[in-house]
């Protein structure tokens, strides 16, 4: 906006733990009294599979980026199904080329909690000719400052971390 | 199976933060209000009603499981039936269809729809994370799972394959939020240009904080009745009802990452031809196809060949800017490729009112006359009946004893439509309400 906002000192929940509130003699004002809003943690650890699509995570552990392709109808898959949702035959697993381009993009300034510190970052969907499918991933080296259409299309390159976290970001694509 | 008719409804106040209510209180607040409105007494309602369903998203904004049992019980329906729906951002649509299943079935005569979200509890930034969490948790979320983002990337390829522009983009929030001046259960009652759209912060390029909804705490409750609950209503009350009809459901889904949508051939409405979009990759990631599955079933049931001549008004889920505009599509409002020039020709806005901007066609088909969620809020289980009751009103001619003033009555409304949906265009439902009073 172009109005200049107050100075205003950051806001977070951290403060004063509180352990009593003041109470009125008369119990007709306890309907005006503020609610008690209370800090409720909650924090669970998941185990979690990721079952039939595990060799996905292994390839990338392995610098190997995965697709499936069907054995029935061919019908290619960019992020890996097990099963083809045109035909339901089992799919195969193949190796899809480090190289594809950006179908599309976005720069994230905001995001979920999780992601929040890593504003701002690029999500693209990347594509490959031949492959019917599209995968989700980040795109690093572009001016976040600088967006433009003129990225769809752009070539694009996989790189993989070398710590793997066991997540899909273990890849990533840069400009090729 | 059986006519189903909209009979009443009421909606909460939304807000960003409803801290003095906890959810059953606040769904309460919108039963109270519809009742009131039909004349009829608690204790009666509560004899009449023989089911209800209950409209909520999500598990983690409130960490209380089957929270739609102590709102039965707030409402003193127990021991009579409810169920829970759930689908996304589709919830109430999803719910509202639920309850006209169970009135068109036989199964019920009176069946209440309640829904509500309480989105405050966490903070904004939590909240999103909890919402991207209805995205593929294995591929999807932990690349950045934020649903701004995905929405930017949807219309990234909308604005790269149909020319689709920022500003075209911000005329939705113009007049979503100059509608929403004037409808007093809107949370954002302040009307904005489309250079302040612009100028807003950056959320995910290219969509700004004017582009997109904000969370709230609310709810809204409908009651749906056969004929022959009307006339147990009737009895009750001693008055006619002025009840709407719902003349056509549709729903539809697509799959859950957007990666895996396919690229194929349009899905045709009956007033398009094959050979209206040659070389069209559909729906690719820049369409809903389960908002034209939806549609195509609402209007065939409805009888509606031409939806944008046929209908007097739509109230569609505008979570995004961008995403009004890709819905004008997959409603066969405007051809695909067109939903921009459409909210640029005026038609989408109301008549009569001065949004600060040359609109040529102004009025000829209002789109969210009462400021949809980019400017009412969007508490997830109870948005769509938020529609619902918005719906009825502009149908009854009854907006001006609603919102105490009569600017967004849309006049002499007969048809409309509602349309509900989920994250990227997973679940979407299309609703037809036809005015079914003399
Ligand atoms: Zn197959």
């Amino acid at each position: 906006m172009a109005d200049e906002k107050p100075a205003k000192l950051p806001e977070s929940v951290e403060g004063k733990v509180l352990f009593n509130v003041p109470f009125p003699a008369d119990l007709r004002q306890l309907k005006s009294m503020s609610p008690i809003v209370v800090m409720q943690p909650y924090r669970i650890d998941y185990i979690h599979s990721y079952g039939q699509d595990s060799p996905f995570f292994a390839g990338l552990a392995n610098g190997r980026l995965l697709g499936t392709r069907c054995g029935a109808c061919a019908y290619s898959y960019g992020t890996p199904r097990l099963h083809c949702m045109r035909c339901g035959a089992e799919c195969e697993w193949i190796e899809l080329p480090l190289e594809g381009s950006v179908h599309t993009f976005t720069v994230c300034h905001f995001g979920g909690e999780q992601f929040l510190k890593e504003t701002p970052f690029v999500l693209i969907l990347v594509e490959w000719p031949g492959v019917a499918t599209l995968f989700l991933s980040r795109l690093a080296g572009v001016d976040c400052a600088r967006p433009s259409l003129d990225w769809v299309g752009m070539k694009v390159r996989a790189r993989f971390r070398r710590l793997s976290r066991f997540d899909p970001t273990d890849v990533y694509f840069v400009p090729a | 199976m059986r006519p189903v008719y909209l009979v009443c409804g009421g909606v909460s106040k939304f807000a960003k933060a409803r801290p003095e209510v906890t959810f059953q209180a606040m769904v309460k607040e919108a039963y109270d209000y519809a009742l009131a409105d039909l004349g009829l007494e608690f204790g009666k309602a509560a004899e009449l009603v023989d089911a209800s369903v209950a409209s909520y998203f999500s598990d983690h904004f409130m960490r209380q499981l089957k929270a739609g049992s102590m709102v039965q019980d707030y409402l003193g329906l127990c021991p009579k039936p409810s169920r829970r729906v759930e689908g996304g951002g589709a919830t109430g649509g999803l719910a509202f269809q639920s309850g006209w299943e169970a009135v068109a079935s036989g199964r019920h005569e009176l069946v209440l729809v309640y829904g509500w979200e309480t989105m405050s509890r966490v903070n904004t930034w939590k909240g999103n994370e909890f919402i991207a969490l209805a995205s593929d948790a294995n591929f999807d979320y932990p690349v950045g799972g934020f649903y701004t983002g995905y929405y930017a990337m949807m219309v990234v390829r909308h604005m790269r394959e149909f020319g689709t522009s920022l500003e075209q983009m911000a005329l939705v929030s113009v007049k979503n939020h100059g509608n929403a001046v004037h409808n007093p259960y809107a949370q954002k009652r302040t009307a904005v240009s489309v250079e302040q759209v612009r100028a807003a912060e950056m959320v995910a390029w290219p969509l700004t904080l004017l582009d997109v909804c904000v969370m709230s705490d609310g709810a809204a409750v409908v009651l749906l009745a056969s004929e022959a609950g009307l006339a147990r209503l009737e009895r009750a009350t001693g008055r006619r009802a002025r009840p709407a009809r719902v003349a056509g459901v549709g729903g539809g889904m697509d799959a859950m990452r957007m990666a895996d949508r396919p690229r194929g051939e349009v899905m045709l409405l009956p007033h398009e031809k094959p050979g209206d979009y040659p070389g069209l990759k559909y729906p690719g990631v820049h369409s809903f196809r389960a908002g034209r599955m939806a549609s195509k079933a609402a209007y065939a049931m409805a009888g509606i060949g031409d939806p944008a001549a046929e209908l007097d008004f739509v109230e569609l889920h505008d979570a995004y800017t961008s995403s009004e505009i890709q819905t004008y599509e997959d409603m066969g409002l405007a051809r695909y490729g067109e939903g921009g020039r459409f909210v640029e020709s005026g038609r989408p806005f109301l008549p009569g009112l001065d949004y600060g901007v040359a609109l040529p066609e102004q009025g000829r088909l209002p789109v969210n006359p009462s400021g949809g969620l980019l400017a009412c809020g969007h508490p997830v289980g109870a948005t769509g009946l938020m529609q619902a009751v918005f719906a009825l009103w502009q149908l009854q001619g009854s907006i001006g004893r609603h919102f105490g003033n009569e600017r967004l009555q849309v006049r002499n409304a007969r048809r409309g439509a509602i349309h509900s949906h989920a994250g990227t265009g997973t679940y979407v439902v299309v609703s037809i309400l036809e005015r079914a009073f003399p």
